[in-house]
């Protein structure tokens, strides 16, 4: 199943997925049937054949091993072809798969497990592919045919192969059987001592302040000490995998070195004669050396099925929030009311845990809204239900009159903006940054978007301005310019609904009073929903809405609260205690 | 400072450009040597017996071909036997040695394998926890971790298979090449040249195949910095609907990596065949020549003198093979061992990095009171004085543990080019309370690395109880100076082991008052196994707020009488900042204490609050004065700045 699914990644490589073993295959029987030749050519030799017989018999086994070669290249390219052909589709079809996501399938296998299924697991993958396409296919066809030359060969003599080859494997699998499973849990082992130098390099002032660096050092001693005996007792039982190997190779010598030439002197060299004796050693080496192939085959292909497996994951999780059918999908928001019917929502990892209890709420086209609850309370939830972020689990939410589900998804995303809690800039100027919001934006849109968010002067300060560029992370901005920019935008994308989810949290107090003053006077016909820490920043809504445990608890403006919701009251005054009256 | 950055990736071996240093090997040889100063020759005796053997058999083929050429006409097996059985006797006994010196070689090449590679790491590590934060500061994380896995992996590459390997080759080839001009020279010739040419070959390969490696390193370096920015912004994506202009931006970053790979790919998967190819093609070619000389009657040079004959085409023609298959190892092994010595280089450059320096002579010890004087004592008084020897007079004074800091005029600057402090002179009385206030970049974090000696300072004195810093033993020094960062930065273990870390000394029932003190205890009595519980070092299972007050009550346990306190900016919610807010005053109180400062209750209460700006104290005062004074305190007071 795992496989098929895969295996779906191959497309437009397939030609080359089905050439590589055909040509392998050829590749393999002309390089098996050189030997055979080489023992004809020393028998006429002994036999005392003329110079020209000899060179023309030996052209026929240059033609053989061109042929092999041209084979042997042409399988390792197009394998090549096949591997990172597949590789690069695997990654897409994840990278797609992943971009089809809901919140909560990201949510579900998490950002850092995604990124390394998309990376780690996928290379790991690759890697087994291009064995499995070329080695996979050349060894267990090289043992076929070593073997049946050996016999047309070496008749009787063959027979020993009978006798070592169980050996050989026996041993092999022993071997693995053995030391796979060590060598997963020494892993595990090894992970945690690197992690546990990670903590101390990212923790160092930590350990030098608590003058902690002998501890540290005789704590790390221990464990490298375990890491060690582990792997040592590990890597001596692979150890045995090459003397065993050499063991098998001696004896086919021995024998065929004793008996072949017991054979080849009472037959006087019908049965088997000198040259025999030589191409007898090629074909026992070629055989136990694709052996030993075979067994590291399979303990590749054990690692990278743990790889798969974490792919099909990712390539089986059905998205769960979809846009409806293009032909019935509404396109068009009317406006930024909203109401939310007897809602209830869960998160689809504790489905019996409600995080919204039965919320009816109505909010009118233009209102502003403020929302305050602890942390764990919902807020977040409540509001990531209007841009479908989320589904509610029951009830409905109703957006410009209209189910969100009836909208078509980008349509109804494009309509409400939303300012996140753990936002991200990305890689590249500012400019660039802000036309996630509205690719076409003219730069006075640009510059107005700036004005109103507050950006636009630490923007313009800056040499480069617009063109100033933001590094991985926005590390080099601080945290109040980044949601300054992040709330910019948003509103390049002329929202009917626009939503920040404690998105001023770093703004000093002042900036945030002097934005939400902008957002009432340029944008009065867009919704605004706050949600915030800080009952300051909600004091002038239209609106609050208290959420408690999710349930709203009250809602009012703030007198009305202040007056009647103790909740309100309690985070209102511990926070102005701090505040100088002023 | 300590930077993450993005994800980083460094392939095997050197990057184009990069050199190995002279005398690396010398010093890896040395250092492997001194790690397993017996086993080490041992094992290289072993590899030695069995490589030499296994390139003997050759020679007894040909003895028993040459037998069975002489008794073939006549079939008289009787005749021939009792000589073959010699040689198959004397081979049978050199095969059992040749056997045990591969088992002993195998076993001992394990212990000594993982020996020298956990000798290094420990030494590595050892080495590390001595360097100065400095090296922390200006080193991001991932190149400092990728010397314990990508380099360490390399070496462990070279020492398990590429040193026993390279040696098996080269006696190998030594032993088959004897061995061939012992028989014919003009058939050596043939071989070598074939070989010499596949050399060429494998260069040529090798060389392109290197470079689009390289590139093909670089390509998903940047597709995975790709994935990793988008994947993590992804709910970004989503808001903004940016699905289809991320799948086209990836899209031509698959592309490309797909181009340098599937290159890099096709040399390497070439090189193989060709190789093997060749080797049969020089295995025909030796047969042809072999057939050539015998049946055109050539006269044979050799060192043992023998006539061109079958016995000796066909050990010929099992050597060439012997001999090819090794040309391929030797390309193998030859990168392998680049990477493993590029790998030790920068191991070393760490091990030579200067460690922290200490020449302090001050220290701290315990003490106790008689006739009104302190005098030292070996118990555990719980009380501590400065040991301070003054060596001019001979004499030695013990000043109480008290928490006086005064700094006078400190200059400091982390490079040559920017000054970060200027003229800073403040003083904290014991018990007292300063805040830091002031813009990032203002210095707040740069005055308490000075405290406990991070950094040393450029000018201007430090002194605590009285004594100037630069005398007291750093360990000491930093007994007696306690840190709670906003990095939590606890580590893998228990949540006892955790707080116990302040004071690897105290008892379970001292832990857990500290934890009380910190507010703590009650969300850990909750955990699963309460204060067994296992977190790891990034504490995934803990919350922000809860990681805090661990790292309060680690610093309660250790229970200095300095404290500095990095208040957390990032947003917890209000009820957990109120318990996190009482667990830091719990922590401050009878304490002196150096508070970088984000709220605004911290600074309030505080006795002194230091406004910085680029580097300069700006204002000085307590609350009210500096409210009064209408400044910049006033100002960030007031909201009218961040504050941050």
């Amino acid at each position: 199943m795992v496989l098929r699914k895969l295996l779906r990644s191959i497309r437009q490589y397939l030609p080359s997925t089905i050439a590589t073993p055909l040509l392998v295959l050829g590749e393999v029987i002309l390089e098996c049937t050189i030997p055979f030749y080489i023992a004809e050519l020393v028998n006429r030799i002994k036999d005392g054949a003329t110079v020209s017989e000899i060179t023309s018999f030996g052209g026929i086994l240059a033609v053989m091993a061109i042929g092999s070669l041209t084979f042997g290249v042409l399988a390792g390219m197009t394998c090549a072809t096949a591997s990172c052909g597949f590789g690069k589709n695997l990654r897409a079809d994840l990278y797609n798969a992943v971009n089809d996501f809901s919140f909560d399938n990201i949510d579900t296998f998490s950002t850092s497990s995604l990124v390394t299924r998309m990376t780690t697991d996928v290379t790991n993958v690759q890697n087994a592919f291009m064995m499995l396409t070329r080695i996979a296919i050349r060894a267990p066809f090289m043992m076929i045919f070593a073997f049946i030359m050996a016999f047309r060969l070496g008749g009787r003599l063959a027979w020993i192969f009978v006798v070592v080859v169980p050996i050989l494997g026996g041993t092999l699998f022993f071997v693995a059987s053995r030391a796979m499973p060590l060598f997963r849990r020494i892993f595990k082992k090894y992970d945690r001592l690197n992690e546990s130098v990670e903590e101390n390099i990212v923790g160092m002032r930590v350990v030098k302040s608590f003058v902690r660096e002998d501890y540290e050092k005789s704590k790390f001693d221990t464990a490298a000490e375990e890491v060690r005996r582990d792997f040592t007792k590990a890597e001596k039982i692979l150890a045995w995998n090459a003397p065993v190997m050499q063991f098998c190779l001696y004896v086919v010598m021995v024998f065929v070195l004793s008996y072949g030439s017991y054979v080849t002197i009472t037959t006087m060299g019908m049965d088997f004669d000198v040259g025999q004796i030589s191409a007898m050693l090629t074909y026992s080496f070629m055989i136990l050396s694709s052996l030993m192939m075979i067994s590291m085959i399979f303990v590749m292909i054990t690692l990278a099925s743990e790889s798969a497996v974490r792919i099909v994951e990712v390539l089986d999780a059905v998205p769960n929030i979809v846009s409806p059918d293009p032909e019935t999908a509404i396109e068009n928001v009317a406006d930024g009311s909203i109401e939310f019917r007897n809602v209830c929502y869960s998160y689809a990892d504790n489905p019996d845990n409600d995080v919204l209890h039965d919320i009816s709420l109505s909010i009118g086209s233009g209102e502003t809204v403020g929302i305050i609850g602890s942390t764990g309370s919902g807020k977040s939830s409540l509001v990531q239900l209007i841009p479908r972020l989320y589904d509610a689990k029951s009830g409905e939410v109703i957006v410009g009159g209209i189910n969100v589900k009836e909208y078509d998804l980008a349509a109804l995303r494009n309509s409400v903006a939303m300012v996140l809690q753990k936002n991200v800039l990305f890689e590249g100027t500012i400019e660039e940054n802000l036309r996630w919001g509205n690719p076409d934006a003219t730069p006075e849109e640009i510059r107005e978007a700036c004005r109103l968010s507050c950006a636009d002067e630490f923007i313009e300060s800056r040499e480069e301005g617009y063109e100033y560029r933001i590094d991985h992370g926005g590390a080099n901005i601080s945290g109040g310019q980044k949601q300054r920019l992040c709330i910019a935008r948003a509103l390049l994308k002329k929202p009917k609904i626009i939503i920040f989810d404690d998105s001023t949290s770093a703004v000093d107090t002042r900036t945030d009073a002097i934005i939400r003053k902008g957002m009432r006077e340029y944008i009065p016909e867009t919704t605004k929903i706050i949600i915030a820490q800080r009952t300051a920043s909600v004091e002038d809504a239209d609106k609050i809405i208290v959420i408690d445990d999710g349930r709203i608890a009250a809602v009012g403006n703030h007198e009305e609260l202040l007056n009647n919701s103790d909740i309100y009251r309690d985070i209102y005054t511990s926070q102005t205690k701090m505040t100088p009256a002023s | 400072m300590p930077g993450n950055g993005g994800p980083r990736r460094r392939g095997p071996g050197l990057a184009p450009g990069e050199k190995l240093s002279k005398g690396i090997i010398k010093r890896v040889i040395r250092d492997f040597i001194s790690f397993h100063p017996v086993l080490l020759p041992v094992t290289i005796v072993c590899i030695i017996t069995a490589s030499v053997i296994s390139s003997m058999p050759s020679v007894f083929q040909q003895r028993i071909i040459a037998v069975i050429e002489r008794s073939f006409g006549s079939g008289d097996w009787a005749g021939a036997r009792g000589e073959i059985f010699r040689y198959i006797t004397i081979l049978i006994v050199m095969y059992v040695v040749s056997l045990a010196a591969t088992i002993a070689y195998n076993q001992m090449m394990a212990t000594i394998t993982q020996g020298t590679l956990k000798k290094m790491r420990v030494k590595l590590f050892n080495r590390m926890e001595t360097l100065p934060i400095k090296f922390f500061d200006r080193r991001p994380v991932g190149d400092t971790m990728s010397l314990y896995t990508n380099d360490i992996d390399a070496l462990r590459q070279m020492v398990s298979q590429s040193f026993p390997q390279m040696l098996n080759t080269s006696i190998m080839i030594v032993t088959v090449i004897s061995i061939m001009l012992y028989y014919s020279v003009y058939m050596t010739a043939v071989v070598l040249a074939g070989v010499a040419l596949m050399v060429v070959v494998t260069r040529l390969i090798g060389g392109g195949s290197a470079r689009f490696f390289f590139k093909q390193q670089q390509a998903l370096g940047k597709e995975e910095g790709y994935i990793q920015e988008t994947i993590s912004g992804a709910k970004v994506v989503k808001v903004f609907c940016h699905e289809n202009e991320c799948r086209e931006d990836f899209e031509k970053l698959n592309d490309e990596l797909f181009r340098v790979s599937s290159r890099a790919n096709k040399y390497a998967n070439t090189l193989g065949p060709v190789l093997n190819n060749m080797g049969n093609i020089l295995y025909v070619i030796v047969g042809i020549s072999g057939g050539v000389f015998v049946s055109a009657g050539i006269r044979n040079i050799g060192i043992g003198g023998l006539p061109f004959s079958v016995s000796l085409v066909v050990p010929f023609l099992s050597m060439t093979r012997m001999f090819c298959g090794q040309v391929g190892q030797v390309s193998n092994q030859i990168n392998a061992i680049v990477s493993g010595l590029a790998g030790c280089e920068r191991i070393y450059r760490v091990m030579d990095e200067e460690p922290e320096s200490d020449d302090g002579y001050v220290h701290l010890v315990n003490v106790y009171e008689k006739d009104g004087e302190l005098a030292e004592t070996q118990d555990n008084t719980r009380m501590w004085a400065w040991k301070h020897p003054h060596r001019e007079q001979g004499t030695v004074t013990y000043t109480r543990l008290c928490g006086d800091i005064v700094l006078d005029g400190v200059d400091f600057s982390y490079n040559e080019t920017k000054q970060v402090l200027f003229d800073i002179s403040l003083y904290a009385k014991p018990g007292q309370k300063i805040a830091f206030v002031g813009a990032t970049g203002a210095g707040k974090t740069t005055i308490t690395n000075l405290l406990n000696r991070f950094y040393d300072i450029e000018d201007g004195k430090i002194r605590y109880d009285g004594i100037n810093i630069n005398k007291i033993c750093k360990k000491d020094l930093r007994h007696a100076v306690g840190i709670v960062l906003q990095d939590t930065n606890l580590f893998t273990g228990t949540v006892m082991d955790n707080i116990r870390y302040g004071r690897l000394t105290a008892t379970d029932k001292e832990c857990i008052a500290a934890a009380k003190l910190a507010g703590a205890d009650s969300f850990i009595t909750h955990l699963p196994d309460g204060y067994d519980t296992v977190i790891t070092g990034n504490a995934s299972n803990l919350s922000q707020g809860q990681r805090q007050l661990l790292s309060i009550a680690r610093a309660a346990v250790a229970d200095p009488p300095v404290m500095i306190l990095d208040e957390a900016t990032s947003s917890i919610d209000t009820r957990t900042e109120a318990i996190v807010a009482r667990g830091m005053d719990a922590l401050m109180k009878g304490r002196t204490t150096f508070v970088i400062a984000h709220r605004l209750s911290t600074v309030k209460n505080s006795d002194v609050i230091i406004v910085l700006d680029h580097g300069h104290i700006i204002e000085r005062g307590d609350h009210d004065e500096l409210i009064a004074a209408r400044g910049q305190y006033y100002n960030l007071y007031t909201g009218a700045f961040e504050l941050e």
